[in-house]
């Protein structure tokens, strides 16, 4: 960096910067960096495999139920798998997390239950009941970036509180042009929070490219004005998204301050069911990203190293597409709510005010549905 | 609960005194926003906070309104109770789609897991003279979002009541406070700790020939009017609503139906404010008590005027008058 602008005497370098990106798997399958033993153990690196083979083969399904109508538009989380599971894997029971919606492999280590993803996407708020994960975690957030300072509150809420557990936040790489991205880590930055921010960089935002979505060189690199560090990881190589992000959290726990990493990935599918990413998106591009795509390197580490074998891959495919096929099961057997649902959680108590809108709707429920009832029987 | 001294007390300082109350009772309410904590808050309403209960429960933040929403909501999320300011209801629209987004829908959209107990605070109204972007009313923006309160205190004793209440209230409350009258009379108020409820409206004056509908700061304005109308043997029922969303329409409905008329006095812009929601819900429900029809005397279709003309937007004492004896006239 010039240490003088124009020839201004009285200008003067503040900050300089690099950088970090951490690889840990290429797409070849190959270690290109030493491998922590406690960390990259047959065990944890199993388990993020077959994690993402789960979803993977989730989201196919989930996809099917849209196309044939048994589920509302849903955003395909193709070629993000290994940043949902380092996040899954990465984080405690006692840590809060706040998703985008894009993070089923997330949601899921959470303990989110399959059926209560599709519910959310199948129109149903029960779904955001997410029983079985952790009660603070926040429900899918479709305002882009929102989470973010949510996330910075529950961080101050950790705070306040003398408590040790960290909060994870994640978005796209759109989300970071927003207002709601810059004020969050500005006051992480300040506030020296304990939370992490994921940035899923898909190289996305629906049809933007992240080329026309800023000038900045890296998104990492936005922490720096924000007094945080930034980071970048190969979002594809599962074992460094898991390794960079418990480090961050480890270290927000610890009191010592917030994190941005920028995770770099590929969206091999369409926004949602509801875009078509062939009328903005070059075949050129796809085909590079599935070159680059998080699961086929990893089963390739893994059979190098004698971890996992074509046996255990179609025991384990048998097992997701069992489990798979009891969440939709679930899913599509779980029984209506009565309608009035639609007013009982608005408030904790029902203003007076409102009752009589409450019974106007029971009544016109029973009626749509008593039609409905005689139009099948005819 | 020992029995304390009144004190006599501004409204301003009746915001500061139940904050400091709940603070003190409930170790969850924490303080959020631009200026509060050392500066005490430009009108002053957070003052001694700080001290009193340290830099983590009362945070001045960055300048930034969404921050400030969004946090309160993440905040609130884990339960805590956060208490956010936004200095003037003019810098409030960046923190909207939180307000609407989040806090208003976080119970529902969770079906009860998680919810959204904050409080936002703003001074609201004109005629004070202030710079452009000081001086708006625009409750009706939050009154049309479901899942929110809104309540507009009119007095000392009411805002220290109503305050409690909305830090107490399990979901969120946007507390709007005219800051035209924060400090135009003392008040006796006992720092007791007791709540006013929400969602009902005051009933300040009992009358038998009209009923004058308004909130906030034009509570004075009614009231003198009322005063003046007394000397002539005309008897006007005062209702400060307190809470516009919900609307407690049943103590509109009971007055009127034994006054016969109404008339509906709000400083904000006449077009879709909440005194065309109370019309028209008289329109529906006490259409055959009425004797004349229900008279809106309102602020213009105009954004607040800088402070040189502010005169002619603001609603005086004899407007009312005058409006009340058109509606007392009619048929």
């Amino acid at each position: 960096m010039q240490a003088t602008i124009n020839n201004n005497p009285f200008s003067k370098t503040v900050a300089q910067f690099n950088i970090a990106y951490t690889q840990m798997i290429n797409h070849l399958g190959e270690a290109v960096a030493h491998l922590d033993p406690d960390i990259a153990n047959e065990k944890l690196l199993t388990d993020l495999y077959k994690s993402m083979v789960f979803i993977r083969l989730f989201d196919k399904k989930a996809v099917a139920l849209q196309r044939t109508g048994k589920m509302g538009t849903y955003p395909s989380s193709l070629g993000q798998e290994a940043v949902g599971v380092g996040i899954g894997y990465a984080m405690n029971p006692n840590d809060v997390f706040a998703p985008y919606y894009r993070d089923h492999a997330a949601l899921y280590l959470r303990g989110v239950s399959l059926a209560d993803m599709l519910l959310y996407w199948g129109g149903d708020e029960r779904g955001s009941l997410i029983n079985g994960a952790p009660q603070f975690d926040l429900p899918n957030c479709v305002p882009i970036a929102n989470q973010i300072t949510h996330a910075a509150g529950i961080a101050c809420a950790i705070k306040i509180r003398h408590e040790k557990n960290a909060v994870l936040t994640t978005c796209g790489d759109g989300a970071t042009s927003r207002g709601d991205f810059y004020e969050a880590i500005n006051l992480a930055g300040i506030w020296q929070l304990p939370m992490v921010v994921v940035v899923n960089n898909n190289q996305w935002a629906i049809s933007v490219s992240r080329g026309i979505q800023t000038a900045a060189e890296t998104i990492a690199q936005k922490a720096i004005a924000a007094g945080m560090p930034g980071e970048q990881v190969d979002g594809n190589d599962a074992l460094a998204v898991y390794s960079v992000i418990k480090k961050a959290l480890k270290k927000a726990r610890a009191g010592k301050g917030p994190t941005l990493i920028e995770a770099i990935t590929y969206r091999l599918g369409d926004h949602t069911t509801a875009d078509d990413a062939t009328r903005y998106r070059p075949p050129e591009a796809l085909n590079k990203g599935w070159e680059l795509e998080p699961i086929k390197r990893l089963q390739t580490f893994l059979h190098n190293n004698n971890f996992w074998g074509p046996e255990q891959e179609r025991a384990w495919i048998t097992q997701c597409e069992q489990n798979i096929t009891q969440g939709v099961e679930a899913y599509l057997n779980t029984p209506d709510a009565p309608p009035e649902d639609i007013f009982d959680y608005l408030y904790a108590e029902l203003p007076f005010a409102m009752e009589e809108q409450r019974q106007h709707l029971i009544a016109k429920a029973r009626s749509l549905n008593a039609n409905k009832k005689e139009e099948e029987s005819l | 609960m020992t029995s304390l001294p009144p004190l006599k007390k501004t409204l301003v300082e009746a915001v500061n005194l139940a904050l400091a109350h709940e603070m003190r009772r409930d170790e969850s309410v924490v303080v959020l926003g631009e200026d509060v904590a050392t500066n005490g808050g430009v009108f002053r309403a957070t003052e001694g906070l700080k001290d009193e209960f340290g830099i983590r429960r009362v945070m001045d933040t960055p300048l930034a309104e969404a921050l400030i929403a969004g946090v309160a909501v993440g905040m609130a999320s884990q339960g805590l109770k956060p208490v956010a300011e936004i200095q003037f209801m003019g810098f409030i629209f960046a923190a909207m789609e939180h307000i609407i987004c989040h806090a208003a829908r976080m119970r529902n959209r969770t079906r009860g897991r998680l919810s959204c107990p904050m409080v936002l605070r703003a001074p609201y109204g004109g005629g004070i003279h202030a710079p452009e972007h000081h001086s708006e009313s625009t409750e009706a923006l939050f009154a049309h979002i479901p899942g929110l309160r809104v309540v507009v205190p009119s007095s000392p004793a009411r805002t220290y009541g109503l305050l409690l209440s909305a830090i107490r209230d399990p979901d969120p409350v946007i507390f709007l406070e005219p800051k035209r009258i924060y400090r135009l009379n003392k008040q006796e108020v006992i720092d007791n700790g007791e709540a006013l409820p929400l969602d009902v409206c005051f009933t300040l004056r009992e009358g038998k020939d009209i009923t004058l509908v308004t909130w906030g700061a034009m509570v004075h304005e009614a009231l003198q009017a009322a005063d003046q109308l007394a000397q002539q043997g005309i008897s006007v029922e005062v209702i400060d609503v307190a809470t516009l969303k919900p609307l407690d329409m049943e103590t509109i409905l009971h007055s009127v139906e034994k006054t016969g008329r109404c008339v509906i006095v709000h400083e904000a812009a006449r077009s879709n404010g909440v005194g065309a929601e109370i019309a028209a819900q008289l329109a529906e429900k006490a259409l055959l008590w009425l004797q004349a029809p229900v008279k809106r005397i309102a602020g213009y279709d105009i954004p607040m005027p800088y402070f040189k003309y502010e005169q002619y937007y603001m609603i005086h004492v004899d407007e009312i008058i005058q409006g009340i004896e058109e509606t007392l006239a009619y048929g």
